[in-house]
């Protein structure tokens, strides 16, 4: 546990100074404490009282209730409109800002993260106020015959605004860092714009794409507060799977609840489980010789 | 004029691009917010006073400020145990325990809230432990703190480890070698390195803190003055279809939450600019 001269070597040994043993078993142990108390046993919980009445009630409660079914299905309808909007848009943002320069560039890129800071109620609300039956558009929708709030335009808006940021985000500082050298290259060679962002672009930047992608699926899977002021809650119309977990559980259908909150803690456990994957296919991509500029 | 604004490039898709990203967030972000901003402007003075400032308001506005800090404030605690110990120990279930901590992130808040509500009710897994030793982890303020704690834990922990990564083992040597403790060399040495980071994911954790909704709605009661959270309180006036005021109290916390991400940014170029 002494000090050793400074002149000893990186690498292997790097870790000789360190806190006592006991300390690190202290620490270690409290950590695991941390860990087991906010995030494991809450994971668990979810299961077992999912489970608490046997896999049949299980399965019932999931298949045989037509509302539970509609609200799966709305889910899975809602949350890819709005993953793809925000990958299309999301990189189309990241090639202008990172690749080209214009007047406003920074503000823009500060928009995008404006919906970090917004509250999802607050932005439930913001298209209340535009699109609700007092709202700015709404008379002019309603002579349309076009409904948006308490219907399921609503609820892709919302879920699209609060998940703005997450594939822009993840590609930006990567693009960034990348340049347009390949890409240069690229056309130099006489590749079309197409060629060039397919065969170039694409393959540096898919890691990150994924990897943004996965997360904006898990919070628009998951997106509560945002979607609750715009949907009304009417069951088998506007109730998304997270509404329906609520409106169970407001009904003390407890084993209902935890049953359709298990497929979606699955959901989020199959993010960290892919997003870990990713990271090692990444890691495994990236030459060790290679320090980033 | 054009061309120094648009200066020429060789690459492809500077206007199409442009013209979607415009689309996209004049559509989803600008018009709304505008809607917000155009709604509350409308309202005279003395009624936005009136709306954003009663005196339920007020409790509400307290009780989200007091608890996002204090959340902030024991998710930066243990985001720094989590991170030392993920960063410099190795033990069993180390890379389980660095998957977990983004669990957070990625699980829907209703279930997060309805989960944490039935484990510290009286006769919860934890509350049956907890609620006889005098800790009310279910409709109660505490109930708030400790599931937006859950929530800002992984801002931390992801801000906090790669600092502590890239930290050079030769400045502890040095320190040691000086006849620095363990405890001089952590206080002097390491946590100055680490405030900036730790800034940041106490800035973060709170800023998320501020807009929960979701996971608050199920812990907390919703008790006005008592533990009626500002967001519980701007869907309880819409349900009222009390429009003016649940835009008001928005306005309020809106402008709240921007100057945390506003303080974000101005902390984040402070520590670059120190470390160059």
């Amino acid at each position: 546990m002494l000090a050793r001269s400074s002149s000893s070597a990186h690498g292997a040994e790097r870790r000789i100074v360190g806190e006592p043993a006991w300390l690190r078993v202290v620490l270690i142990g409290l950590a695991l404490t941390a860990t087991t108390v906010l995030i494991v046993i809450p994971v668990v919980n979810v299961f077992w009282q999912a489970l608490a009445a046997g896999l049949g009630v299980y399965l019932k409660n999931l298949w045989r209730d037509p509302d539970t079914r509609h609200a799966i299905r709305l889910t899975l309808t809602v949350a890819p409109l709005a993953v793809v909007v925000n990958t299309l848009c999301g990189i189309a943002t990241a090639w202008v800002v990172t690749r080209f320069s214009f007047p406003g560039k920074s503000l823009l890129v500060s928009l995008l993260d404006l919906p970090f800071a917004v509250s999802p109620v607050v932005a439930g609300l913001m298209l209340v106020l535009l699109f609700g039956r007092q709202g700015y558009l709404g008379p002019l929708l309603q002579a349309w015959g076009i409904k948006v709030i308490f219907a399921w335009p609503a609820l892709v808006l919302a879920t699209t605004f609060v998940t703005i940021p997450f594939v822009a985000r993840e590609l930006i500082p990567l693009m960034q860092s990348l340049g347009p050298d390949e890409e240069l290259a690229a056309l130099s060679l006489g590749a079309s714009p197409w060629q060039m962002f397919r065969l170039v672009t694409l393959p540096n930047i898919r890691w990150a794409l994924l990897f943004g992608i996965i997360q904006c699926n898990a919070r628009a899977m998951g997106e509560f507060g945002a979607v609750y002021v715009v949907s009304g809650r009417i069951a088998h119309e506007t109730d998304t799977m997270p509404l329906r977990v609520e409106k169970l559980f407001q009904e003390y259908n407890n084993p209902g609840s935890f049953a359709v909150a298990s497929l979606l803690t699955l959901m989020a456990l199959a993010t960290l489980a892919l997003k870990r994957w990713l990271e090692h296919r990444a890691q495994a991509e990236t030459p060790p010789t290679q320090e980033p500029a | 004029m054009w061309r120094r604004w648009f200066p020429r490039s060789p690459l492809p898709g500077r206007a199409p691009g442009l013209a979607v990203s415009l689309i996209w967030l004049a559509c989803l972000l600008i018009v709304p917010l505008a809607a917000l901003v155009v709604r509350a402007a409308s309202l005279s003075p003395a009624a936005f006073a009136a709306a954003a400032w009663s005196a339920r308001a007020r409790a509400a506005y307290l009780l989200t400020f007091g608890t996002a800090a204090a959340a902030a404030a024991v998710a930066s605690l243990l985001g720094l145990l989590l991170a030392w110990v993920l960063v410099r120990y190795r033990f069993v279930g180390r890379s389980f325990m660095d998957a977990l901590v983004d669990l957070p992130l990625a699980l829907p808040t209703a279930v997060a809230g309805m989960v944490y509500s039935a484990l510290y009710v009286p006769n919860g897994w934890l509350g049956k432990w907890l609620h006889p030793l005098g800790f009310h982890g279910a409709h109660s303020r505490t109930a708030i703190v400790l599931v937006l704690t859950f929530l800002g834990l992984p801002f931390v922990v992801r801000t906090v480890q790669p600092v502590l990564e890239s930290l050079d083992a030769e400045l502890e040597e040095a320190a040691a070698s000086l006849g620095a403790t363990g405890w001089q060399t952590f206080r002097l040495v390491l946590l100055p390195a680490l405030v900036p980071g730790l800034l940041t994911g106490f800035a973060l954790a709170f800023a998320r803190g501020l807009g929960e909704y979701g996971s608050v709605v199920f812990v907390s009661g919703n008790m006005p003055f008592k533990t009626e959270i500002a967001a519980v309180l701007v869907v309880s006036r819409l349900e009222e279809f009390a429009y003016a005021e649940a835009t008001a109290i928005a306005v309020v916390l809106l402008v709240a939450s921007l100057s945390s991400l506003w303080i974000i940014n101005w902390l984040e170029q402070r520590s670059h600019a120190h470390a160059r």
